[in-house]
């Protein structure tokens, strides 16, 4: 096995889930909600991260088979297709959660949580 | 193939494609439709949506439907396209959605203010999602539809945009529900890496063929699934985001919401445990039982308490959905098809009650602008009908024999008790009496001008109002169909064929081989028989108990300066014990997130322990 090859089978992985906690630190611990959510991106991303390590395979070309014999080492285009429909679903959740942090900020003058306390139970 | 087969079978994906199709035509002309047009159009789609659902749920019974999109059929096994696989639950979960959506829209007819053309618009949107997610056989897809109805509920529950309020039970709600959905495509990735399928039939039957006990792979991808679809199910500790969303949301929104949005999230979820973990995880039933058990339990516990804590009737009503999940998620927990079977009747009836509840709320919100119960006091007297329903929901509410919610218990009780779990019953009842007298004692205190006047301590609390028109009457389709869902909870206890149906239901759900062989290899195996459950003469006791439960917790709080002193006592140690929970639900998007990582890390853990 080489270097690149050992690397790559946990890198992935490792890179995926530092980004999700990064992203639920960000979270969590948000004073802005247009800060959070961008965290929410953040931790978005480690999914696309996660996708895309399942489907590596090292040495692979790209699923295209015009230019590379039929049956050649590829990666695996599912999970390429998966990303792409999340980024479309979740960039439509996005934009509505900043449209809603924005009409907060018209009517309140605040994007803090802590100052819109408006919801206490 | 006679003309007529061929048509039967293109329904499956119509009740997805018509409403997305009107919704999109109403979309592009929202600034020339007259509001008349958008309406009629809206209320005829959901209209027909129940009549294609209920068309699917007839054909599921006999045969389950599997339709492949584009004809792209499994070869050998591996099934290459994405198929609709429709069985009775899911059918139903459908009709449900469509049924409500039609009482939404009625509901809502010409006086509500707050409905412009998106309103329907997004209305469609969600509709079609929630049908997706009921109907769909592949893993993925039951995350993409999982989002787009997300979607469709957020813009709905922040849709009156000129106040912050709603703004922000909105965004709570969105970034909970779409770490949840993070939680669950994460887990689906970690089931394609395993088994290179996406279709939940090959999943399971990789999953189950694969020979060795549990690993640590397969338990997280268990616990991620599980949990993204638990935050839509609102179980505790991932419901926080479920009170602010109904606080503030449209009275319509709400009646799909509790009644069926939320059950949905235990669709998902017992779906994927059924077709792709059972085999898995079946011969370790017995910790997993009791893992579930424990959300469960806490849920119902939590939701219970903090439904009486309440005295704004929409919160109210949310917490009390709250638990009432909790009592759903017991049938879930025990993994029997008998206690699905139950909980698909507990379903129907506490949907038909719990929309008409939030019709109740709505027409008190048009009458007096208010849905705080201290505000509303005795404010109801001059009418006696509603005032009636909405006691005789609330003692629905509190399962009340013979009707819609008590067989779905009494059924759940009695399969709780053969499989040792019997116990879980009180808990039940504690739920439901504390919900039951919840309402019942708004309804006393609004309707009957019961109970001691308090003054509204603090600012007044004034809601803004969702309709026009005059506050002196209520318009006919409010009463109109708060009545009729009533009615529906009522009938739902004397309709025999409806216990044969769910439980002949719950058993096709349950079997996993057969889901499995009829997807992959076309080739029926022979249903297996439905296991009948009679309900003894015990649970009728104690569904009159838990009534009575209810009752005397209502008299009891509306009565507090008449109790002996030593009950006051200790009813104001119990106000002063909750008040730790109650400053948990802070409204804060911070604390409901780490409670949801909480809740995943406690459901992982415990799983790695019990599969040790």
């Amino acid at each position: 096995m080489s270097g690149l090859e050992w690397l790559m089978g946990w890198m992935g992985y490792a890179v995926a889930i530092w980004v999700f906690a990064a992203g639920l630190y960000g979270i969590v611990t948000s004073r802005n909600w247009m800060h959070l959510a961008i965290c929410l991106a953040v931790m978005q991303s480690s999914t696309y991260v996660l996708l895309l390590s399942i489907g590596y395979r090292t040495g692979g070309a790209a699923p295209v088979f015009a230019d590379i014999p039929v049956g050649a080492r590829a990666v695996d285009p599912v999970v390429q297709a998966l990303t792409l429909t999340d980024i479309v679903v979740e960039a439509t959740v996005l934009a509505l959660v900043v449209v809603l942090a924005v009409q907060i900020h018209k009517h309140s003058g605040t994007l803090d949580p802590d100052k819109l306390r408006e919801l206490e139970g | 193939m006679g003309r007529a087969v061929t048509l039967t079978h293109q329904i499956p994906p119509l009740p997805i494609a018509f409403p997305l199709l009107v919704a999109a035509f109403l979309a592009a002309g929202r600034d020339f439709w007259p509001r008349r047009l958008t309406e009629s159009l809206a209320l005829g789609t959901s209209i027909l949506n129940v009549i294609l659902t209920a068309r699917l749920l007839e054909l599921s019974f006999a045969q389950p439907i599997v339709y492949w999109m584009g004809g792209w059929r499994p070869r050998g096994g591996v099934a290459l396209g994405i198929s609709l696989t429709i069985d009775p639950v899911g059918a139903g979960a459908a009709l449900l959605a469509s049924l409500l959506v039609v009482a939404a829209f009625v509901f809502s007819f010409k006086y509500f203010e707050s409905v412009g053309t998106l309103f329907h618009v997004l209305m469609l949107v969600f509709l079609a999602g929630m049908c997706g997610f009921s109907l769909s056989g592949d893993m993925f897809n039951l995350f993409v539809w999982f989002e787009l109805m997300g979607a469709a509920a957020y813009a709905l529950c922040g849709y009156k945009t000129e106040d912050p309020k709603p703004l922000q039970g909105a965004l709570n709600f969105a970034v909970t529900n779409t770490v949840g959905a993070f939680l669950a495509l994460t887990g689906v990735a970690l089931l394609y890496g395993r088994t290179g399928a996406l279709n939940m039939a090959q999943i399971g039957r990789a999953m189950s063929s694969a020979g060795h006990s549990p690993d640590a792979l397969a338990l997280t991808a268990f616990a991620f699934i599980t949990c993204g679809f638990l935050v839509k199910a609102a179980v505790a500790p991932f419901h926080f985001w479920l009170d602010d969303a109904h606080a503030v949301a449209p009275t319509p929104v709400c009646m799909l919401f509790s009644g069926v949005m939320v059950e949905l999230g235990l669709y998902g979820a017992l779906r994927v445990y059924w077709t792709v973990f059972a085999g898995l995880l079946g011969s370790h039933q017995a910790p997993l039982r009791g893992i579930l058990m424990g959300f469960a339990l806490l849920t119902a516990i939590v939701g219970g308490v903090m439904c009486f804590a309440q005295r704004n009737l929409k919160r109210l009503l949310a917490f009390s959905t709250v638990s009432h999940v909790g009592i759903m998620m017991m049938g879930v927990a025990l993994l029997k098809a008998s206690a699905l079977g139950a909980i698909a009747i507990y379903v129907l009836a506490h949907g038909a009650v719990k929309a008409a509840l939030f019709c109740y709320s709505g027409i008190l919100l048009h009458r007096f602008s208010a849905v705080d119960e201290m505000e509303l006091h005795g404010h109801g007297r001059a009418m006696p009908a509603t005032g009636a329903l909405f006691g005789f929901s609330a003692l629905l509410l509190a399962s009340l024999p013979p009707f819609g919610l008590f067989t779905g218990e009494a059924l759940l009780g009695e399969t709780a008790k053969r499989s040792g779990y019997g116990w879980i019953a009180l808990v039940a009842s504690l739920a439901a009496a504390l919900t039951g007298g919840a309402v019942l004692r708004v309804g006393a205190r609004v309707f009957l001008g019961w109970g001691d006047k308090r003054k509204v301590e603090g600012k007044k609390i004034k809601e803004e109002r969702e309709t026009s028109g005059g506050q002196t009457r209520t318009p006919a389709v409010m009463s109109g169909t708060a009545a009729v869902l009533v009615f529906a909870a009522l009938a739902i206890g004397f309709v025999p064929q409806l216990k044969v149906g769910a439980r002949k239901a719950a058993v096709d759900m349950t079997d996993t081989a057969g889901y499995q062989s009829r997807v992959l290899d076309r080739t029926p195996l022979p249903p297996p028989a439905p296991v009948r459950t009679p309900v003894e003469a015990g649970e009728f006791a104690r569904g009159l108990a838990t009534v009575l439960a209810a009752v005397a917790l209502a008299a009891a709080a509306l009565f507090q300066r008449r109790l002996p002193r030593a009950a006051r006592a200790a009813s104001r140690s119990l106000s002063a014990g909750i008040e730790p929970l109650r400053k948990l639900h802070s409204g804060h998007i911070g604390d409901y997130i780490a409670w949801l990582t909480v809740g995943v890390a406690a459901m992982g853990g415990l799983l790695t322990l019990a599969f040790r």
